[in-house]
């Protein structure tokens, strides 16, 4: 009996919910995790929040826990989830009241809070990768958001929680803690907690790791890519595991698969930073064992840092944006003088315009522009952003790239145009006793 | 012969920096890999003057190098002006560096 099964249910937000229900009723899993976090989602939520108190919960977390909830509750399978954004106890309250409705009585669902440290933060905590701190953000600041580690969740799943649902933990955490749950590990095994952090690594992008965002026609081909199946992992105690998915699913499990997930916005694999530990990747092994089955091992740990990073969203303007198209001889000409007319026009806003960018999609505007002898493209896509100190005059952005059908050069079609307000994430370091997480348990009747 | 002949990639972010994975396909590629891919290549190949630095690790018994890149996302996927704000085409981009390859070096792809 000795290994557990855990699989991912969601990669982001957004994520394909089929997939989930697929692992739920065929994975014969232990623990079904969805992370759904992505560094600005929080501070969106928080927006939400304030707007409106018992909103800031992941929007989807209501068509997910349709979906599966019936499926996991009759086979024991638990969940762990982030997707209580900036409201875990508002998603924990929903998510009760569903199971209500679907006649899941008994079930019992734990919000895990205290990443939220906006009322706590240091003013003179250095800010990452700038020379700045926390007190240059007052005022402009809307959520600050510590990453908590597994202790909590382990909490929520020891006292019995079916659903466990958490805002800003650390992505690997909520795998972790299923791990160390079933299999006792002391907090300080730092060899364990690294192996189990490896296995929420290789997971928590869903199906990163199965073969989506890998196929390159007759370079790496994945069969079935629209069918493509989420992970799952068997673990064994001692925290080495096989990376698999489901019998029937699309995609592909491989080295190739795990290896370019493994690095995975990671910088120093010997150093992966984690609350609970300080991961090593740097000498994990991945071995093909049977068909989209990868064994893996090697990773290592040693003692946490004792500080968390946190994660502060903060306003920072508006950008506007406008895009139109030129196509036909001649088009990346005309594209060029489309953006040379929008750029002297805005220019008489002034320095409002705090920054700009202008380029033509199709030619220069992912990569610098080709190498000479390249042929011309048959179309571009002019794109003109600028971020500006107001709302209005973010506005005018997209307004003058549209008037060009008028009043631009030949030809210009299928304008459209784009506002946003910017909320910009820096992130700092706190020291982790600072932060107190706390676990309510829900119980639908 | 580019790297896309040998290695296959994939670009992360973490606030303003930029991580690319570069993974031979083939064992006997690797020490070429090793060898050609170095970190000023990697920065010279982004244009001069845009990468303020640059550091690569090395795993080799997976076969794969890591380089962590700063200056290439104007700020990030939450306030950059870029299309591809999160900079994810990136890799794809190193994937037209041009390999030299030299009689006696492994580059199995070469022979086809």
């Amino acid at each position: 009996m000795s290994t557990l099964r855990i699989g991912c249910g969601a990669g982001y937000s957004g994520d394909r919910i089929e997939p989930a229900v697929d692992l739920a009723e065929r994975g014969e899993l232990d623990f079904l995790v969805f992370e759904c976090l992505a560094e600005r989602t929080i501070a969106l939520a928080q927006q939400a929040r304030l707007a409106d108190p018992g909103a800031g919960f992941d929007p989807m977390l209501e068509r997910r826990m349709r979906a599966v909830l019936p499926v996991t509750a009759r086979s024991g399978t638990r969940i762990v989830t982030n997707m209580g954004a900036a409201n875990p106890r508002a998603a924990a309250a929903r998510v009760v009241s569903i199971a209500g409705e679907l006649g899941l009585f008994g079930l019992k669902v734990a919000a895990v809070t205290g990443d939220d440290v906006l009322d706590r933060l240091g003013d003179d905590l250095a800010l990452d990768a700038t020379a700045g701190h926390v007190s240059d953000l007052k005022g402009r600041m809307v959520s600050a958001n510590a990453y908590i580690g597994a202790g909590p969740l382990v909490q929520a799943l020891d006292r019995g929680a079916d659903v466990v649902i958490c805002g800003r933990a650390a992505d690997p955490a909520l795998f972790l803690a299923p791990l160390i749950h079933r299999f006792g590990w002391e907090m300080d095994d730092w060899t364990r907690l690294g192996r189990g952090t490896l296995v929420g690594h290789l997971l928590e992008c869903a199906g990163q790791v199965t073969g989506g965002y890998f196929a390159d026609p007759g370079v790496k081909d994945v069969p079935d890519l629209a069918n493509l199946g989420f992970p799952l992992a068997e673990v064994s105690s001692d925290g080495t595991a096989v990376i698999t998915k489901l019998p029937g699913t699309g995609g592909l499990v491989s080295r190739a698969t795990c290896t370019e997930q493994l690095l995975y916005e990671i910088h120093d694999p010997a150093s992966y930073l984690q609350p609970d530990v300080i991961a090593d990747f740097s000498g994990v092994t991945l071995d093909e064992i049977g068909p989209d089955r990868v064994l893996v091992g090697g990773a290592a740990g040693r003692a946490a840092t004792g500080r968390l990073k946190v994660s502060i969203g903060y306003r920072d303007g508006w950008i506007g944006e406008g895009q139109i198209s030129y196509a036909g001889p001649g088009a990346l000409a005309r594209g060029r003088l489309a953006l040379d007319v929008v750029r002297t026009r805005l220019e008489a806003l002034g320095p409002c315009l705090r920054e700009t960018r202008g380029e033509l999609i199709g030619h220069d505007a992912i990569l610098p522009a080709g190498r000479t002898g390249v042929s011309e493209p048959r179309e571009v896509r002019l794109r003109f952003a600028a971020r500006c100190a107001s709302r209005a005059d973010a506005e005018r952005v997209g307004q003058e790239v549209e008037s060009l059908y008028l009043c631009g050069p030949a030809g210009g079609g299928g304008a459209t145009q784009t506002l946003r307000e910017v909320i910009a994430v820096a992130s700092t370091l706190m020291a982790a006793d600072g932060v107190v997480p706390r676990v309510e348990l829900l119980e639908v009747r | 012969m580019i790297l896309r002949d040998l290695a296959h990639v994939r670009t992360g972010d973490k606030g303003d920096i930029s991580n690319i994975s570069v993974i031979a396909f083939r064992a006997e590629d690797w020490p070429l890999i090793e060898r050609a891919v170095t970190a000023e290549r990697v920065a010279a190949h982004f244009g001069a003057g845009k990468v303020t630095s640059v550091r690569r690790y090395e795993l080799p018994q997976l076969h794969a190098l890591n380089f962590v890149l700063t200056g290439l996302l104007a700020g990030g996927v939450t306030r950059s002006l870029a299309l591809d704000a999160h900079g994810k085409c990136l890799g794809f981009s190193l994937l037209d560096l041009q390999i030299d390859h030299r009689p006696g070096q492994s580059a199995s792809k070469a022979e086809d």
